[in-house]
């Protein structure tokens, strides 16, 4: 299979050229919390295009790690988020209303969004036929609407795994906003050859998992990138509205020596007037309402110009 | 290439875990358990004793190990540093605060330096299996056989020069096989120290019955700070202060927990840190209500709540 050059999901759009955004009651900075809850298999079969484990099975201490999410640190998470008002969308492996239902009952007890992260952490889109990945979607969807409830309108791929026809199948499926790709702090319309996507900013940069693990920085100093980049975008926000967006892992930030300094991160940024503490699924819904027209009619004259 | 159609298919998905080695169960629905004396935070401090042989060849990868050409004295030398001078400023800011410290030391290592085994034995600390060197690690792919072979070495050689029963085994580089909690339990061990997935000991299932899984911090290993994510050493004191603070506090509603601290001799054990864990220690053996205790002991007050 050829592979592409660019991924052609989106046009270019400087930041300082476009329609601005609004949120409601005026507010500068979209502010949403996004908790993955997920389940790691302890012996799970070999996906070509990712192993799941570093070493042969089991493979403890990132096994039992992450464990520690959902035995622990989800309790801390919820109850520091619950404190300030601030409603998690989950992303969720689905394959946790089977494992721990307990969790999902938590959460819909506070009125949290759950969106798509494929059903285990441990499984990956890599390499799946389309009906195999429609297959992984159906599944998705109905095990989200049978045990919350809810319709699936976000989705970020499970591990961050896909394949070429991932997001075409996404809005056939009426999906309403993916959490994949990094590339903006406003909410973006994705180029599909049907039906209507767009992209939620969901942040890399503030994920927990690459903060504290991957760049290897410390709880305090993660409580302060938090807080800056919180401060220039409601700076910015005051010109074109922002998205904010805290992804999380409650192996990590439920952690004791971390939930602490996260509670002050909440305390801070919902300390501000101009913060929307919301969801993903509300973002999308009121960019879908108030903005996607106009965005995409300001992309489509930029192409032909 | 293409997934086999059984890659969709699921048949452990059920409610609990994926495995039988224990039961799900969140720490918030927990009884509440007292310690002695009313502590609220049993103080777990383990000490690792490790030695890295200068020809090993682990069957998997083991942090701190061997890294540059044949012989690589640079990383055997500085590993056996804290043998000989790393633990000995440890033992005495340990000794000065009244701390007891469970020791995790290598079977090969206490034969090749009997005089570390005398100063534990000495201290009346505790001592806890942490197999054979750094260059055997167990693993998922390892002969059963083979493995059980090694447990039994590992535990006659500690249990002979120390005189205690010892009761608590910790894998090196915590990597187990699927029968490692077996074979450690069909030898008498009581208590496992490898998985990082909870904040007080809960019941582990094995083919010799039911033994415990303690916790053993994986989070605030001076070498994961220090070394894996090269934290400065005033942030390695903050996250300690942080992690007593909350679970000080989480005591008052929730009952009795445990601040495990794991200490690497080559690493804290170092002339410019050893003051930066003595504020830390300082700072928990300040509070009221801290409860310095060997892993067995905790285990003992944790299994006497009935």
């Amino acid at each position: 299979m050829a592979m592409l050059r660019e991924p052609g999901l989106y046009d270019y759009s400087p930041m300082s050229e476009r329609p601005k955004i609004t949120w409601p009651n005026g507010a500068r900075v979209a502010f949403w919390v996004a908790p993955n809850i997920e389940f790691y298999e302890l012996d799970p079969p070999l996906n070509p295009g990712r192993r799941a484990w570093p070493k042969p099975h089991p493979d403890v201490v990132p096994h039992s790690h992450r464990d520690y999410g959902n035995r622990a640190g989800f309790w801390r998470m919820m109850e520091v988020m619950a404190k300030y008002g601030v409603r998690g969308s989950v992303s969720l492996n689905v394959a946790m209303c089977q494992h721990h239902p307990e969790i999902i009952e938590a959460c819909s007890a506070l009125d949290w969004e759950f969106f798509s992260h494929g059903v285990y952490n441990t499984r990956y889109t890599y390499t799946m036929t389309e009906a195999q990945e429609r297959a992984m979607m159906e599944d998705v969807i109905k095990t989200i609407k049978d045990c919350t409830g809810q319709d699936t309108d976000g989705w970020l791929a499970p591990a961050l795994s896909y394949t070429t026809n991932t997001f075409e199948l996404l809005t056939e499926y009426g999906v309403k906003y993916t959490c994949d790709l990094f590339h903006d702090d406003q909410p973006q319309p994705v180029n599909t050859k049907s039906g209507k996507l767009i992209s939620v900013p969901y942040s890399l940069e503030m994920n927990d998992t690459v903060v504290l693990s991957m760049m290897g920085k410390s709880s305090r100093h993660y409580t302060e990138i938090l807080k800056a980049n919180f401060d220039q975008l409601y700076e910015e926000g005051a010109e074109n509205s922002q998205v904010m967006c805290i992804p999380l892992h409650p192996f990590l930030i439920g952690q004791p020596h971390r939930i602490g300094n996260f509670a002050e991160v909440l305390e801070y940024i919902t300390g501000h007037d101009k913060v929307w503490v919301t969801t993903g699924r509300e973002i999308a819904a009121h960019y879908y309402e108030h903005h996607y027209d106009n965005v995409v009619a300001a992309l489509t004259a930029n192409r032909g110009s | 290439m293409s997934l086999p159609e059984d890659y969709l298919q699921y048949p452990k998905r059920g409610h609990g875990m994926d495995h039988d080695r224990y039961t799900w169960s969140m720490l918030k629905d927990r009884p509440k358990v007292t310690w002695p004396n009313g502590a609220r935070v049993a103080l777990w401090v383990v000490t690792q004793l490790q030695w890295f042989p200068l020809d090993m060849k682990p069957a998997v990868p083991v942090p701190a190990a061997m890294a540059r050409p044949y012989p690589d004295y640079w990383n055997y030398t500085l590993r056996d540093y804290g043998n000989r001078v790393g633990v000995y400023r440890i033992f005495k800011v340990l000794d000065k605060l009244g701390i007891r410290s469970s020791v995790a030391i290598n079977s090969a290592l206490a034969e090749m330096y009997p005089y570390l085994m005398q100063q534990i034995v000495a201290r009346d600390w505790e001592v806890i299996a942490n197999g054979l060197d750094m260059g055997h690690p167990h693993h998922g792919d390892m002969d059963s056989g083979e493995e059980a072979a090694l447990i039994k070495g590992v535990l006659e050689t500690l249990r002979g020069m120390s005189g205690q029963k010892v009761r608590g085994w910790l894998s090196p580089i915590r990597s187990e096989s699927m029968n490692t909690p077996d074979l450690v339990a069909a030898e008498g061990i009581e208590y496992l120290c490898d998985w990082a997935n909870d904040d007080m000991p809960y019941p582990f299932e094995t083919a010799s019955g039911s033994i415990h899984n303690m916790p053993h911090t994986m989070e605030l290993d001076d070498q994961q700070i220090l070394i894996a994510l090269r934290h400065t050493e005033q942030e390695y004191v903050d996250q300690l202060k942080d992690q007593f603070d909350c679970l000080y506090a989480e005591s008052v509603n929730s009952g009795g927990r445990i601040m495990a601290i794991n200490l690497n001799p080559w690493v804290t054990g170092q002339a410019y840190r050893i003051k930066k864990l003595e504020e830390a220690l300082s700072y928990i053996t300040g509070h009221d209500g801290v409860w310095s205790a060997t892993g067995g002991e905790i285990l003992d007050a944790f299994k006497g709540q009935g």
